[in-house]
């Protein structure tokens, strides 16, 4: 059977009456303006992809998780789950407020439960491990609002996942899905690229050992240079449709934008796809880091701390192709040197794509780079 | 953004915060558990050796966690009904996955 939800629990938030969708109630002090990426936060607590958390959390909630990697009930947690708002909105406790998209769409009602000021720099060094702005996750941090805002969610809508609604299913729907096709175990694989021939290798790895995969890419905001969302998607779809088995995997998109927080992050990729139902995640090199700024395996070595967690964890070294072995190899299976390595740093393949060459099939497949080259401009710019 | 989330005032305040001065305390969730003192050795003796484990708290936390999660696992029910299934099911043909 697929992995318990996280806590015990597939929160499943209300869904306010339909008669209570728009600004009915609410005076203009009592609405919160939500930006896209909370709104999509908003809808994963709402459809139960952070569970067991019902809302946002409040302050000695988060300096639980930021001091003892813990929900105050002991739970697994390592990324505080934080609204935060300008100085000028303070809520009492017992207000509710309506929250609503930048386009006037009333998205959740947070039933607020207090406020309290976040120290930036604390936030940073606890969950990031560094202050320093170089950091994507940090500068994001010091450039937004301190005062976080804490309560329980009521829905005004169900999610609109746009032109993803059609590759987007909800924890309950995946749990389904893998009971369907008779998974009892199902690898998660975390990704927020278009898919080379070392992802492939990866996934059909962790697949040799379980009933099936469940390719779950992250669409949202991104940093310039990376692959766009539709790109991703389209990507993948290629590569499944000509390389795996119907049956032994599920697409399906994670709308969340990234923090960048390695090895933290990195336990919150896995408590999310638990709660799809996943009973094992793959965990590479470098997952969920940026730069410098975490070891090549410490995302993997972090999961030693948590022996409660509720997934098992696969660990992978980074696959390539190796001229030498004239095949894929990774770190643990090939002596040769990176020199013998064909590997393509994102600049050279940017380059390639907006040339309109197509990377050698040693490092994609052909079908898939057919995906990409569709698109006039692949990445976001 | 998705974890660390912002949102932006459209009017004014009205209320005013519980806790704006400072940092809440938070109090002390730690309680004592008596076991074998031979065993309390066993332990000391055995975490010395193995590296990431600062005290017998931390191993005994650890162990006890690894035990507890294996019994919550078992008692878990599916978290949807049976009209839950046949909706759903409807909605993954419709969108090719079944």
């Amino acid at each position: 059977m697929a992995a318990p939800p996280h806590g015990g629990t597939l929160v499943q938030v209300r869904q306010a009456a339909s008669d209570s969708s728009g600004f009915g109630g609410f005076s203009e002090s009592s609405r919160l303006s939500v930006d896209a990426d909370t709104e999509k936060t908003i809808w994963n607590i709402g459809n139960g992809v952070f569970s067991p958390l019902k809302g946002f959390m409040g302050e000695s909630e988060y300096y639980s998780v930021i001091e003892q990697m813990r929900l105050e009930n002991d739970v697994a947690w390592t990324v505080p789950l934080l609204l935060l708002t300008d100085g000028a909105k303070e809520a009492a406790a017992g207000d509710d407020l309506l929250l609503a998209s930048a386009n006037g769409r009333p998205t959740a009602v947070l039933s607020c439960d207090g406020s309290f000021m976040v120290d930036k720099g604390e936030y940073a060094r606890k969950v990031f491990g560094t202050e320093d702005p170089a950091h994507p996750g940090v500068a994001k941090v010091y450039n937004g609002p301190s005062r976080a805002l804490s309560g329980k969610l009521t829905l005004m809508a169900r999610p609109d996942y746009g032109q993803y609604g059609d590759c987007t299913l909800t924890p309950k729907e995946t749990r389904v899905l893998f009971a369907e096709k008779g998974w009892k175990t199902v690898v998660a694989f975390q990704t927020r690229n278009a898919p080379h021939i070392n992802h492939e290798y990866l996934q059909k790895s962790a697949l040799s050992l379980v009933d099936g995969l469940f390719v779950n890419p992250v669409l949202g905001r991104k940093k310039p240079g990376d692959f766009r969302d539709d790109v991703i998607v389209a990507a993948y779809r290629a590569l499944i449709a000509n390389y795996y088995p119907s049956d032994s995997v599920v697409l399906s998109a994670l709308h969340y934008e990234m923090q960048y927080a390695g090895p933290k992050e990195a336990i919150m990729h896995a408590i999310m796809r638990k709660n799809f139902g996943c009973t094992h995640m793959i965990v590479g090199r470098d997952h969920a880091g940026v730069g410098n700024f975490y070891g090549p395996y410490a995302a993997q070595e972090i999961f030693a701390e948590f022996p409660d967690l509720g997934v098992s964890t696969l660990f992978f070294k980074e696959f390539y192709y190796c001229k030498r072995c004239a095949g894929i190899a990774s770190e643990k299976t090939c002596p040769h040197s990176e020199e013998d390595r064909l590997s393509f740093s994102g600049t050279k393949l940017r380059k390639m794509f907006s040339e309109g060459e197509v990377p050698p099939k040693e490092f994609m497949r052909p079908e898939v780079a057919d995906a990409i080259m569709k698109f006039k401009e692949p990445f976001v710019v | 953004m998705s974890l660390f989330s912002e949102a932006t005032t459209t009017q004014s305040a009205k209320g005013v915060s519980s806790r704006s001065a400072g940092r809440k305390a938070v109090p002390n969730k730690y309680t004592t558990v008596s076991i074998p003192q031979p065993l309390h050795q066993k332990i000391e003796r055995l975490i010395a050796k193995k590296p990431g484990f600062k005290s017998v708290s931390d191993y005994v936390t650890y162990v006890l966690r690894e035990v507890i999660a294996m019994h919550e696992t078992k008692e878990v029910p599916e978290p949807f009904t049976s009209s839950d299934v046949a909706e759903i099911k409807e909605r993954l043909k419709a969108l090719g996955y079944l």
